[in-house]
């Protein structure tokens, strides 16, 4: 049996919150996932059970060979046995300690050669140098989030477990942390489980995605699959972007970008510190349709396509179309009506440049 | 100034703090981080010396301590003499009358240390014992300096606790407090006002650090 990570346990909250998980990760080779959901959904609760801070009351958790939880035999292996990487939101850095101070703080088992290399190690990795001396208190947000992953992967743990590992940076810093830690976590080749309610983050970061809502698990996948084939409704409403493809930007001048979906050129906002590869998103209510050879609107791109599907969704209908690319689009009833909307049927879809998202990816 | 009763003193309330600096941290330790609900029993008994009438709290260790306690003879038995009227007994009574003056602050020290850094200490591996040591302590360490200083300067001025259990035995339980009542006793004012501005001043020099360090006004230790 391949190595899996295994979660099958239930808690609840005095307040109400009965978080019920049941989850696999294959370990090998290692994974990223993201537990995706707004607040409240139970995705922290997750990580501190991972990283045993937090007790289900009923159910298992198994990391490899190891049953980290057996809660019918109140059976619980300690945070301190299970050799983790754990990241919380607020980073917990240690006031008390310098820089050094901190990412040596897990190593007090190692001979003192090989502490030195690792704490040197980590610093290179994550650009610290010349901080070694330096208080929590007297960095930068960006430059305290980079301590506190440095301290995590110091151990070299077998999980890595990040909890909202952008959100206490501003914007402009966390576009830019973002692809940095991608490329980090590829590098690093730790299996890792990083909580988010970030789309963007979700789709660069992320090899699975599992998206939670009220403490259950709604769906799991690859990230731009969930997002363009969420499986239900609550799904879609909660990724909140509906049409993920990959293209590649081939040119930016003026704040404004053209990328290439198989061919298809799009005009987006250009983004900064992003490479060629990225994923266009583009969520379905920013699609505004119109009937094939009506006039121009001020929308930037206008592309030509059929209908593929159309499926009700309540007041609103979801209309499926292949322009190039499948794009979806929720219209009203009424909507669907005036175009003469049927499958197999032209459309134009238009989008506004700043309608379209794009998001780093790596090219692996 | 009776000099006797100066070291006696002094003596008492070193032993004094440095034994509620090992007994307190560990009451206050327990305090901080147990969840028990019914823990607030213990808080109050703890805090009973704070409000307890000196005579009241000696009586009773007096008579806890006695040779018709088994505590007492226990003691008695293994040591060879009774512990009352002992130096002895007069540190053990004032271990407890003490108690509260170091539980207090080391308490406050650890309940305001953020859970969060604790448990990421325990992700990092960090045995309870070792994040106690390496992290809630170096985060506290005002607190707990507070606590030996003021437990320090709290056995120096005790009275009633002394005079039941120590009784008045030149350079063995003799203490300034109870050197300055006798002084009084045969009308001697100016011995009694000597030995009385010594207690003052060195009360406040004492109480001054606490609140210079709690003010932050000095490092008092050099940052690391």
């Amino acid at each position: 049996m391949a190595a899996t990570l295994s979660l099958d346990c239930r808690k609840t909250f005095p307040r109400g919150l009965t978080v019920s998980v049941q989850l696999e990760l294959p370990l090998d080779p290692p994974l990223v996932l993201i537990l995706f959901g707004p607040s409240g959904s139970g995705k922290t609760t997750v990580l501190r059970c991972l990283a045993g801070l937090e007790q289900p009351e009923e159910g298992t958790i198994r990391f490899g060979q190891d049953l980290w939880v057996d809660a019918a035999r109140r059976q619980v292996v300690p945070p301190q046995a299970r050799h983790l990487g754990y990241m919380p939101q607020d980073y917990a850095l240690f006031p008390t300690h310098t820089v050094t101070g901190n990412i040596e703080y897990g190593l007090s088992d190692l001979p003192q050669a090989e502490r030195r290399r690792r704490v040197s190690e980590a610093l290179a990795l994550l650009q610290l140098q010349g901080l070694e001396q330096s208080k929590p208190r007297q960095l930068s947000g960006g430059q305290q989030q980079r301590v506190a992953l440095a301290r995590a992967i110091a151990r070299q743990p077998q999980l890595l477990l990040l909890d909202e590992p952008l959100s206490a940076l501003d914007a402009p810093t966390r576009g830019a942390l973002c692809s940095e830690l991608r490329s980090l976590l590829t590098r690093l080749k730790i299996p890792t489980v990083v909580v988010t309610h970030d789309w963007t983050e979700a789709l660069t970061l992320g090899d699975r995605i599992a998206v939670m809502s009220e403490g259950k698990i709604l769906q799991v996948g690859v990230p731009q699959e969930v997002f363009s084939r969420p499986a239900n409704e609550s799904v879609a409403q909660i990724v909140g972007v509906e049409t993920v493809v990959q293209g590649q930007v081939s040119d930016s001048a003026h704040g404004l970008a053209t990328v290439q979906v198989n061919g298809i050129a799009m005009k987006a906002l250009a983004v900064d510190e992003i490479g060629p590869s990225v994923y266009v998103c583009i969520r379905a209510e920013d699609v505004v349709l119109e009937q094939a050879g009506s006039g121009m609107t001020s929308a930037r791109n206008h592309l030509a396509g059929r209908v593929d599907a159309i499926d009700p969704r309540g007041v609103m209908v979801q209309v499926k179309i292949d322009c190039g690319f499948p794009l979806t689009a929720v219209i009203t009833r009424g909507a669907v009506e005036e175009l003469r909307l049927a499958p197999g049927a032209p459309v134009i879809a238009a989008i506004k440049a700043g309608s379209v998202h794009l998001v780093s990816r790596s090219v692996v | 100034m009776n000099w006797i009763a100066i070291g006696v003193t002094v003596k008492l309330a070193a032993l004094t703090s440095l034994l509620l600096l090992g007994i307190g941290v560990g009451i206050a330790y327990w305090l901080s981080f147990s969840r028990w609900r019914w823990k607030f029993l213990v808080e109050s008994i703890v805090a009973l010396p704070l409000v307890l009438p000196p005579t009241v709290l000696g009586f009773y260790i007096l008579v806890a301590i006695g040779p018709h306690s088994p505590v007492g003879r226990f003691y008695a038995d293994l040591v060879g003499h009774a512990l009352p009227f002992t130096f002895e007994g007069l540190l053990f009574a004032s271990i407890l009358y003490s108690l509260p003056f170091a539980v207090q602050p080391f308490a406050a020290a650890f309940d305001q240390v953020d859970r969060r850094l604790i448990e990421a200490s325990w992700t990092l591996g960090a045995s309870k014992l070792q994040t106690f040591f390496k992290l809630i302590l170096p985060l506290s360490i005002t607190g707990v300096i507070t606590g030996v200083v003021l437990s320090f300067a709290h056995t120096l001025g005790e009275f009633g606790v002394v005079l039941m259990v120590g009784g008045n035995i030149e350079g063995e339980t003799r203490t300034v407090s109870i050197d300055i009542y006798d002084e009084v006793q045969v009308l001697n004012y100016a011995g009694a006002a000597k030995t009385a501005f010594f207690l003052l001043v060195v009360s406040y020099l004492v109480l001054l650090c606490v609140y210079a360090m709690n003010r932050k006004v000095w490092a008092v230790w050099p940052q690391r």
